[in-house]
């Protein structure tokens, strides 16, 4: 890695983050924008998502189909993403031609039109992603049991948003959320690739310094409760294959015991050591597999915990292996948890998962835009940057109490939701099925 | 990086082993990581029916226990040290892929090498294994767009070696026994003809030396390489299958018919054809349609397979169950244009430049580097091929991508196929 990051702030309240990287011509720029469906209500759910999609309808100066071609043709990639806390936008380019990406955003940031037939087609594409997602278990049973974990805080809802809400919301509801949200103050700028700094933050505070500033997203008000006891979830749905999930309430990113979770996670489910983004690769040496894959009652098992700013969940997910039952893999499950309890992570265990995160962390940053996600997730979600660039320090100063402790506090039955993706009766088992890939 | 600095004859070190490996090495200095692809020319292509996913499923064996180490003891070795290697079969290729720290690199050979030349087919393994991939073929029964894809190869292909399931069947993997894995094993693994790609931060010497004391050794006698799959025959008239899924929300559609091998002297022609039919900018002129336009779908694109076999020219799309036969109309009526009329010179140039303006972003990182130095040899393209790439990519002219589309599509002898909430057929 080439630099460390340069962190400023604009005048009108823009944050900026920069971070050269000269191994390849290339260069990645985000806004990242501190909203999503967590500062959602109900009645307009899965607006931050659907405005992502409007924003690439265009402007006065740059209709869609215009800023889709000089994108693409000059090779690069754009696209965006909404989540929890955040929505991202993002282009990667050869980096003498990034200067493109920088006037794109800054006029998208304003002038975005949202016409009223296009929000109207878009309807229609939110609706088929939505039941592109309804075709899949995990998104009925996820949906399901994060709804059952949050009954006040807005993290009960998915970001697509309800089906209800997605027919009944108006042009308007896209703009207001759109004027509300979309400025500088609530803007966070990256760039990582092959550029010079000074002459990057020059270009940037030309087309950014003179928007003007707004008012920051409110903070949420609507605090979850502690959990009185355990929620169960079934679903029933199609298929012959049952899912299993226990989903534990945990503190957010930025909390002191972010670190040990992430490494009891690692440990003991073979999740990522970092506890950011993307897997741990393979988890066939952990406890949770050897508990419930090899003994054949699970044909897969994993852990997940995601970085967000308020508590959210870390879930134990497990696919039945056919002619299993969903009552044995969790009776296996409780069991490995309570062996957890009575014997604790290891030394040698803490190690191995502390040498992953090494790992895990300089494959991660391979990448430019690799980089620039996780950079601006960190910015996003914790209000600073070097909670990506420190991970490995925090990590290195966790206990084994630590780790033991975090699991008598948060792995507890009162604290969790079990889902359980039960198959229709009545379906035929009718396996005729492949996705046939490239050589 | 310009077209000249690409990878080529002079930073690609190409080496032919004894025993008839080939390792290509590319020396990447700026990351602290090393990526590995091996290409055993052992693949489902001399399945039939009855033993269908028995590549597959011999490859998915080789990191289950060796002479050496048992599948806890690779695993734990592995994972120990972050490092990530797998195996997976193909159409008519099996191989490996790893990415690991340099300082791990020796374990990896080391993981790697026993893996594929001392495997021991475990029993125990194989059932474990057995169940997985049976769970596997039942979540994609309950898949709408595995089944349509399904649907699709056995109805465009029939009983070409492509109308079946590279991952088997319910049937053909449940009766699969230990002999017949070994059998495939013995017969279809060797050096002959195989392929190492490596990019990574070691210097090329070293990084040779390696793979040469590790896999130059290895010997089979009895070695049979995988034939190509035959040509096949182009479907006549319009072909349509159903999968009833009558829970399901969304309809997702497959059409399509076989495609150029990535051999065709006019395979770029056909890339670039259908760059502009359904990958450009937001999925090409189908996804302005059927997107952009109409609000049908969320995705619809097209895609070329293009490998060793004849592989498939596709469009895909999920739908609303009422707006099947819409989507499948506009799909059919952008395949027209393409094959009658002209592309404009803009729009063409627009594809032009996305092809080879994006080239550096897929050349950043060692997993990237690694999969293109090994196609480059996989399919002969020669060592100077990127570099040639830019030229190749811009003297395609408009009569050039209407004759490709001409020879490639069709919008009347067509397969289609659509699974979810709809009538069977």
């Amino acid at each position: 890695m080439d630099s460390t990051v340069t962190k400023t702030q604009l005048e009108n309240g823009m944050t900026v983050l920069l971070k050269e990287m000269h191994h390849a011509p290339v260069a990645t720029f985000m806004v990242w924008y501190r909203v999503g469906s967590r500062n959602e209500v109900p009645g307009r759910t899965g607006v931050s998502h659907w405005v992502e999609h409007m924003m690439f309808k265009g402007t006065p100066s740059f209709p869609g189909t215009a800023m889709e071609r000089m994108i693409s043709r000059e090779g690069g990639f754009w696209n965006a993403f909404t989540w929890l806390d955040y929505t991202a936008y993002y282009e990667t380019m050869p980096s003498d031609r990034i200067n493109l990406a920088l006037e794109l955003e800054a006029d998208r940031m304003v002038n975005t039109l949202m016409e009223r037939e296009e929000v109207e087609a878009e309807r229609t594409v939110i609706l088929s992603e939505r039941a592109m997602y309804e075709n899949q278990p995990n998104f009925l049973l996820g949906e399901e049991l994060t709804s059952a974990a949050f009954r006040v805080h807005p993290y009960h809802h998915e970001v697509i948003g309800d089906t209800a809400d997605l027919h009944s919301m108006t042009r308007d509801d896209l703009y207001q959320h759109y004027r509300l949200h979309y400025h500088p103050t609530n803007a966070i700028a990256v760039a990582v690739g092959d550029f010079d700094t000074a002459d990057m933050l020059a270009r940037l505070t030309s087309l950014y310094g003179p928007i003007q500033p707004g008012e920051p997203t409110k903070p949420i008000v609507r605090v979850e409760p502690e959990q009185p006891g355990e929620r169960r979830v079934t679903v029933n749905g199609p298929g012959d294959t049952a899912y299993l999930t226990f989903a534990y309430r945990v503190p957010g990113a930025a909390h002191e015991d972010y670190p040990a979770l992430s490494l009891l996670n690692a440990a003991f489910a073979g999740g990522s050591s970092l506890g950011m983004f993307g897997g741990g690769g393979s988890n066939r040496s952990s406890r949770l597999y050897k508990a419930l894959v090899a003994t054949e009652l699970a044909a897969g098992a994993y852990g997940s915990l995601t970085p967000t700013i308020d508590p959210f969940l870390y879930s134990i997910s497990a696919v039945a292996r056919a002619g299993r039952t969903l009552a044995e893999v969790e009776a296996a499950l409780e069991a490995e948890l309570a062996r957890l309890a009575a014997e604790p992570i290891t030394e040698a265990e803490l190690a191995k998962a502390l040498k992953r995160a090494r790992a895990q962390f300089i494959m991660a940053g391979e990448s430019i835009s690799g980089q620039a996600q996780l950079i601006g997730a960190a910015e996003a979600i914790t209000g600073d940057y070097r909670w990506f660039e420190t991970v490995l320090e925090r990590l290195a100063q966790v206990k084994l109490e630590d780790i033991e402790r975090v699991r008598a506090q948060y792995l507890q039955p009162h604290n969790r939701t079990v889902g359980w993706y039960q198959p229709m009766d009545d379906q035929p088992a009718d396996v005729f099925s492949d996705d046939e890939s490239a050589e | 990086m310009t077209s000249s600095s690409y990878p080529g004859p002079e930073s690609i070190r190409r080496h032919v082993l004894d025993n008839g490996i080939t390792v290509l090495i590319y020396e990447n200095p700026y990351s602290g990581t090393i990526s590995l692809q091996g290409v055993v020319r052992a693949g489902a292509v001399a399945e039939t029916r009855e033993n269908a996913g028995l590549a597959n499923f011999a490859a998915d064996m080789l990191l289950r226990g060796t002479h050496k180490r048992s599948f806890d003891e690779i695993f734990e070795a592995l994972e120990s040290v972050g490092a990530g290697v797998s195996f997976g079969g193909g159409r008519h290729t099996s191989g490996f892929s790893s990415h690991s720290l340099v300082e791990d690199f020796d374990l990896v050979l080391d993981v790697i090498i026993e893996s594929l030349c001392r495997p021991t087919f475990p029993e125990e393994q194989i059932e474990r294994l057995r169940g997985q991939l049976i769970t596997g073929l039942q979540m994609r029964a309950n898949n709408t767009r595995q089944m349509s894809w399904l649907a699709f190869s056995e109805a465009a292909y029939g009983e070409h070696p492509y109308g079946r399931s590279v991952s088997g069947y319910l049937d053909s993997v449940a009766g699969m026994g230990r002999r017949e894995i070994v059998d495939f094993y013995d017969r279809h693994y060797g050096p002959q003809d195989m392929i190492i790609g490596v990019a990574g931060a070691l210097p090329a010497d070293m990084m040779l030396k390696k793979i040469e004391t590790v896999f130059g050794s290895w010997r089979n006698e009895h070695q049979q390489l995988s034939q190509l799959s035959p040509d096949v025959e182009r479907p006549t008239g319009l072909t349509r299958r159903h999968v009833s899924m009558p829970d399901k929300h969304q309809a997702d559609i497959v059409l399509g018919l076989p495609g150029p091998r990535r051999s065709a002297p006019d395979y770029l022609d056909a890339s670039l054809m259908n760059t502009i039919l359904g990958v450009f900018g937001m999925m090409g002129r189908i996804g302005q349609t059927v997107r952009e336009e109409q609000g049908l779908a969320y995705y619809a694109s097209s895609r070329l397979e293009g490998g060793l076999g004849p592989g498939p020219w596709t469009a895909s799309a999920g739908v609303a169950p009422d707006k099947v036969d819409q989507a499948i109309e506009s799909i059919r009526h952008e395949i027209r244009k393409m094959m009658t009329d002209l592309v404009a010179d803009e729009e063409l140039a627009d594809s032009q430049a996305y092809r080879t303006g994006s080239m550096p972003m897929s050349l950043e990182t060692n997993n990237g580097l690694v999969d293109i130095i090994t196609d480059i040899e996989l399919y002969a393209l020669g060592l100077d091929y990127l570099q040639r790439y830019s030229q190749m990519i811009q003297s395609i002219t408009p009569e050039r991508i209407r004759s490709a589309a001409g020879k490639y599509l069709s919008a009347d002898d067509l397969v289609i196929a659509v699974s979810g909430p709809v009538e069977a057929l």
